[in-house]
C-alpha cells in the first residue's frame, strides 16, 4: 500500500476535501446550535413581496418569444458592434472589414426573415 | 449572573475580561439588527432620513436595509397601515428571520393615529403582530427612532437565552406563524389576533360597522 506511489496524493486528496467540507460542516452545526431554523408555511411561500403566491416557480416561457431576442439582437446587439468599428473603421484591414461585413449581413439576413416573416408589423 | 457586576468592573480595571455566552450572544444580535426596507406612508421619509448621513443608524449596526423579508429581523412599522395592507404586512412578518422584532412608528402604527376614524384604516398593527417597540409623534423624528431601535438593543440585550423569556428561535414550541388576516365583507377577518391583542375586539354590527 505505502509503496504504491499515488498514495500520498490520496492523502493529500482527503485533506483537500476536508478543507472544503469542514467549514461547511462547521456553519451547520453552529447555525443549527445557534440560530435553529423556524420554517412555516407563509416563510416558505416561494414569493416574498407581501402578496400571496400563486403557483410555481418554475413558469415556461413561450418558446415563440425568439423572435423578440432576434429583433433585439439585430438592433441593439449590432449597434453596438457598429459603434466601435465605425470609429476604428481608418485603422482598420481589409480582413477585420470582411468580418464585419458577414456579421452584418448575417444580421441584415435575420431581419430580411424577420420581415418576409411578418413579424415586423404590429398585430 | 455567574459575575457580580462588580467584581466585573473590578476585573475590568485589571485588564480581565470576563463575560457569559448569553452576554456575548446578546451582544451579537443587539448590534446585527437588519431593519426591512419598507415603508407604509409620511413616516418612512423620516426613518430614510434616520439611515442616512446626518442621524446615521450605521452606528448602531443596522444600516443593511433588506429589500427581502427573508434576509431582515427588524420590522419598522412606518407609517398608517390600510386594511388593505395589513394582510401583507402580516405575510411578510411569517416570512421574516427569527428572531424578529418590531417597531411601530408612529401614532398611525400604533393606534390608528389622526385616520383612526376612517373606515380603511387599521386602529394599530399590535392587533396583528407582537410590538415591541412604540413610538409616539406625527412623524416621529429621527431621534425618536434611534431611540426606539435603541430600546429595543436593550430590550434584546436583556433577554434570556433560557426559560419562558427567550427568544422565539430557540424555543422549538413556539409558533413563528400568525395568521394572516382576510378581506371580509365589512372588515378583515379576524378583526384582531388573540394571541397578541388581549383587549376587547371591535364587533362587527350590521351594515354600520367600521
Amino acid at each position: 500500500m505505502m509503496a504504491n506511489p499515488y498514495f500520498p496524493l490520496a492523502i493529500l486528496f482527503f485533506a483537500a476535501m476536508g478543507f472544503g467540507l469542514a467549514p461547511l460542516g462547521l456553519a451547520w452545526a453552529w447555525a443549527s446550535l445557534v440560530s435553529p431554523a423556524k420554517p412555516n408555511a407563509v416563510k416558505n411561500a416561494i414569493y416574498e413581496c407581501g402578496l400571496e403566491s400563486r403557483g410555481d416557480a418554475w413558469v415556461q416561457f413561450r418558446s415563440a418569444y425568439y423572435l423578440y431576442a432576434i429583433i433585439f439582437l439585430i438592433f441593439d446587439v449590432e449597434a453596438v458592434f457598429l459603434l466601435p468599428f465605425a470609429v476604428a473603421f481608418t485603422g482598420l484591414g481589409a480582413g477585420a472589414c470582411a468580418a464585419m461585413l458577414v456579421f452584418v449581413l448575417l444580421l441584415a439576413e435575420g431581419l430580411a426573415w424577420a420581415w418576409a416573416k411578418g413579424i415586423l408589423t404590429w398585430a | 449572573m455567574a459575575v457580580e457586576p462588580d467584581l466585573k468592573i473590578e476585573l475590568g480595571k485589571q485588564g480581565v475580561f470576563v463575560t457569559t455566552v448569553s452576554e456575548i450572544y446578546n451582544w451579537g444580535r443587539k448590534n446585527s439588527v437588519w431593519p426591512m426596507q419598507f415603508g407604509l406612508a409620511c413616516c418612512a421619509i423620516e426613518m430614510i432620513a434616520t439611515t442616512m448621513a446626518r442621524y446615521d443608524l450605521a452606528r448602531f449596526g443596522a444600516e443593511v436595509f433588506r429589500p427581502s423579508p427573508r434576509q431582515a429581523d427588524l420590522m419598522i412599522i412606518s407609517g398608517t397601515v390600510t386594511k388593505k395592507m395589513a394582510p401583507q404586512v402580516v405575510r411578510l412578518y411569517n416570512q421574516m428571520a427569527e428572531p424578529r422584532y418590531v417597531i411601530a412608528m408612529g401614532a398611525c402604527a400604533i393606534s390608528g393615529g389622526p385616520f383612526k376614524q376612517g373606515y380603511n384604516v387599521l386602529k394599530g398593527i399590535d392587533r396583528y403582530i407582537p410590538v415591541d417597540v412604540h413610538i409616539p409623534g406625527c412623524p416621529p423624528r429621527p431621534e425618536a427612532l434611534i431611540h426606539a431601535f435603541m430600546t429595543l438593543q436593550a430590550k434584546i440585550d436583556a433577554q434570556p437565552l433560557t426559560g419562558a423569556e427567550r427568544p422565539r428561535h430557540l424555543d422549538a414550541e413556539a409558533q413563528g406563524l400568525f395568521p394572516v388576516p382576510e378581506q371580509g365583507a365589512h372588515d378583515l377577518v379576524p378583526p384582531v389576533n388573540r394571541l397578541v391583542w388581549p383587549l376587547p375586539a371591535p364587533v362587527p354590527s350590521g351594515e354600520n360597522c367600521g
